[in-house]
């Protein structure tokens, strides 16, 4: 067992030493272990355009890869093309000066971008972009189709219809919501997912502009319309509902409808291959409100700014960031690739697409994960806290705000 | 030098580097750790006791930390009573040799030997709102209002973990006081049951003070245990400690402060150190001032 491992320790260590003897190896790192088939299949398509370049994949456990990249590269070990979070977490990376500046010259693609994939992985102090974004997830409501057609109910339009489909499955004994709050960052999905469209996109650009904050009528409101839908029509006892459980009672056709991600699809399609699912953008509160969803992106490719291949990996990343590549990655790997000009195959896909036409970015993660407390901590505690009855939608305004005025300067007055 | 003293030399040297370089390597280095600002993980500069007034005295950090203190302590007496207290009359009853006795020494050690994550897992599904063996009981013998989302309420979540805690390790103390009657003299209980028929006078006046060094052992590892309380709390309540902080305790909170969480996104290795350092002078300075009067009186036989 040691000799093995102080083998394979001195195998590492030769590799390292020789590694930039190669010119044209780069190292690629993700923590999707899931996709390494397909990053491989990516790979060979690249390697066949690209004679001379060769690119090493290698995954690490999601947890724990932030913490393991952020190691590497602070010790000078980094790989030459990274997989990176976004907002907050790609901060991290980048402010340390780790990664290297990607502009419209070097990749040229990133000009026809839509804004907000570039915001997510761009430094707000100076707008420099470090990565180019690869997908982007959509917190919405999914519904069983079996169901809502056995039960006669369409999408709903308005707040009104939307408690009248969930009432009408209660009374056919069907647990309308299948979501539970005892894991804590359920609670952020579920109050984005509904109340997104309630929220309204004015509170968020007045929010963005510095002339509201959380104690608007506007975000408290819906948070209480939020909570009335929940006490109601959730399981009973969601709050000591978890996560695993939640997805189980929809995957197993108990319950009508799950507020989530559309990274949820394909898990419940794993679990009851059988399932027919349909999606829809929770209401507002009339007909006429712009139905919006939560819409916020996942990650990017990025280039070491010390890579002794940078020339390479630049092309690498050029092929990241091309159209020929987004399709592959949005038919193999099921994602919403953030790719202009993407078709998607899969119908469900294709909707999730057609409704981020119309979406504001999932707020906390895209806006106020910058600094302790994270306006995401706050919103996750405070609605569990609201859920059971221990505070209302107005003291959970005051609290976001005043927390947050740790550190985010509209709020500090 | 003799040879002798050179032979001795050789062979204290390999296990004292070794505990140097991984013992007391380690734990002065994170105390250095508190002393500095850190960007993620690298290292700023020297800000003297700044993390520790910021853990100590911060807002939103002064009132996690208070919080977490708050349920370390809670957790702490009432496992006392329900680890220590019970494992204390099981152990009576065990030496006693009531009937059945001898399968009651197995079946109460046997949780302890089961892995601690087993163990919430298995609790996490007694708990269960919708399905869960208590909810589905309480419901069966028609207490309907007694059946609670106990991992989903502020006031149920943490005794909820306590109770599996106690479950889980309330054999480790038994085991502990049983031994420690079975050495008791039998000259000494002969001349007892001379004097007294009164089983309260016998645990009071003679097996209490006589299992006192197997008390110092319980009490003192059960102080250590409970303010170094992780795994429990980590399955059965998350690293947030859901809801709303009602389980946190300083093991997850350190956790989340040093490595961070999703859901936050930072990391701060001088607060999580400073934090570390606060937590271990704590439990040895406590520790040590329950072992010496525990100590104090105990009884040489």
């Amino acid at each position: 067992m040691k000799k093995t491992t102080i083998r394979t320790g001195a195998a590492l260590a030769a590799v390292l030493v020789a590694a930039p003897a190669f010119a044209q190896d780069l190292t690629f790192w993700s923590w999707r272990q899931e996709d390494r088939a397909a990053y491989e299949q990516f790979i060979d398509t690249f390697e066949a355009a690209n004679p001379g370049i060769t690119v090493k994949f290698e995954t690490f456990e999601a947890a724990n890869y932030n913490t393991i990249l952020s190691t590497a590269l602070a010790g000078g070990t980094g790989p030459d093309v990274m997989m990176v979070r976004a907002y907050g977490g790609l901060e991290n990376v980048a402010v340390a000066g780790y990664l290297e500046e990607l502009t419209n010259d070097s990749v040229p693609a990133l000009a026809e971008f839509a804004a907000p994939a570039l915001a997510a992985e761009s430094v707000r102090a100076d707008n420099k972009i470090y990565a180019v974004p690869f997908a982007s997830q959509t917190q919405l409501v999914i519904y069983n189709a079996e169901i809502f057609a056995a039960n006669g109910i369409e999408e709903p339009q308005s707040w009104d219809e939307l408690v009248a489909a969930s009432q009408t499955l209660k009374d056919a004994g069907v647990i309308p919501f299948a979501n539970g709050t005892a894991t804590a960052w359920q609670n952020e999905t579920v109050t984005f997912g509904l109340g997104s469209s309630l929220m309204g996109k004015a509170f968020y650009d007045e929010l963005m502009a510095g002339s509201t904050d959380f104690t608007d009528e506007r975000f408290t409101g819906a948070l209480s319309q939020v909570a009335e839908v929940a006490a109601d029509y959730f399981p009973d006892g969601f709050i000591g509902l978890d996560y695993p459980s939640a997805q189980q009672l929809f995957a197993s056709g108990m319950a009508g409808m799950f507020v989530g991600g559309s990274y949820e699809i394909a898990n419940f399609k794993a679990q009851n291959p059988d399932i027919q699912l349909g999606l829809f953008a929770a209401p507002g509160e009339t007909a006429e409100d712009e139905k919006l969803v939560g819409l916020y992106f996942d990650g990017g490719y990025a280039v070491n700014a010390a890579s002794p291949n940078k020339e390479a990996a630049i092309t690498f990343v050029n092929y990241l960031a091309s159209a020929e590549f987004g399709q592959a990655f949005a038919d193999t790997l099921s994602n919403i690739s953030t790719i202009p000009g993407v078709t998607f195959n899969d119908p469900l896909l294709a909707e999730v697409n057609e409704l981020n036409q119309s979406s504001i970015p999932y707020l906390m993660l895209a806006h106020f994960r910058y600094g302790e407390p994270s306006g995401s901590v706050l919103i996750q505690s405070e609605m569990q806290k609201l859920f059971a009855g221990e505070t209302t939608p107005e003291a959970i305004g005051e609290a976001l705000t005043t927390g947050l005025a740790a550190w985010y300067e509209p709020f500090k007055q | 030098m003799t040879g002798r003293g050179l032979w001795i030399t050789a062979l204290i040297m390999p296990p004292l580097a070794f505990v140097a370089l991984f013992i007391v390597y380690p734990i002065i280095s994170a105390f250095a750790y508190a002393f500095f600002d850190w960007q993620g993980l690298r290292r700023g500069d020297f800000v003297g006791l700044e993390n520790f007034h910021t853990v100590l005295f911060v807002e939103p950090y002064r009132s996690w930390t208070i919080n977490a203190f708050k349920n370390n302590v809670i957790v702490f007496f009432a496992l006392m009573v329900l680890q220590n207290g019970l494992g204390f009359i099981l152990a009576y009853a065990l030496w006693r040799e009531l009937p059945g006795a001898r399968f009651h020494r197995i079946a109460v050690f046997l949780p302890v030997v089961l892995s601690t994550i087993i163990v919430a897992y298995l609790f996490k599904l007694f708990y269960h709102p919708l399905f869960g063996v208590v909810n589905i009981s309480l419901r069966g013998i028609g207490l309907d209002w007694l059946a609670q989302p106990w991992l989903g309420q502020s006031g149920t979540a943490l005794w909820s973990i306590i109770i599996a805690q106690a479950w889980h390790m309330v054999g480790f103390p038994t085991l502990v006081f049983l031994a420690g009657m079975q050495r008791i003299p039998s000259e000494i209980l002969d001349a007892v049951r001379m004097e007294t028929e009164s089983e309260w006078v016998k645990i009071t006046k003679i097996v209490w003070p006589l299992v006192a060094p197997s008390a110092t052992i319980v009490f003192t590892l059960l102080f250590v245990g409970a303010f170094n309380w992780f795994e429990l709390p980590y399955i059965m309540g998350g690293l947030d400690g859901s809801p709303f902080g009602s389980t946190d305790v300083l093991g997850l909170y350190f956790y989340r402060t040093a490595f961070g969480n999703v859901s936050a996104g930072q990391q701060d290795f001088g607060l999580g150190s400073a934090l570390a350092v606060l937590i271990f002078i704590f439990i040895a300075l406590v520790a040590g001032v329950i072992t010496t009067r525990l100590r104090a009186r105990e009884i040489q036989l």
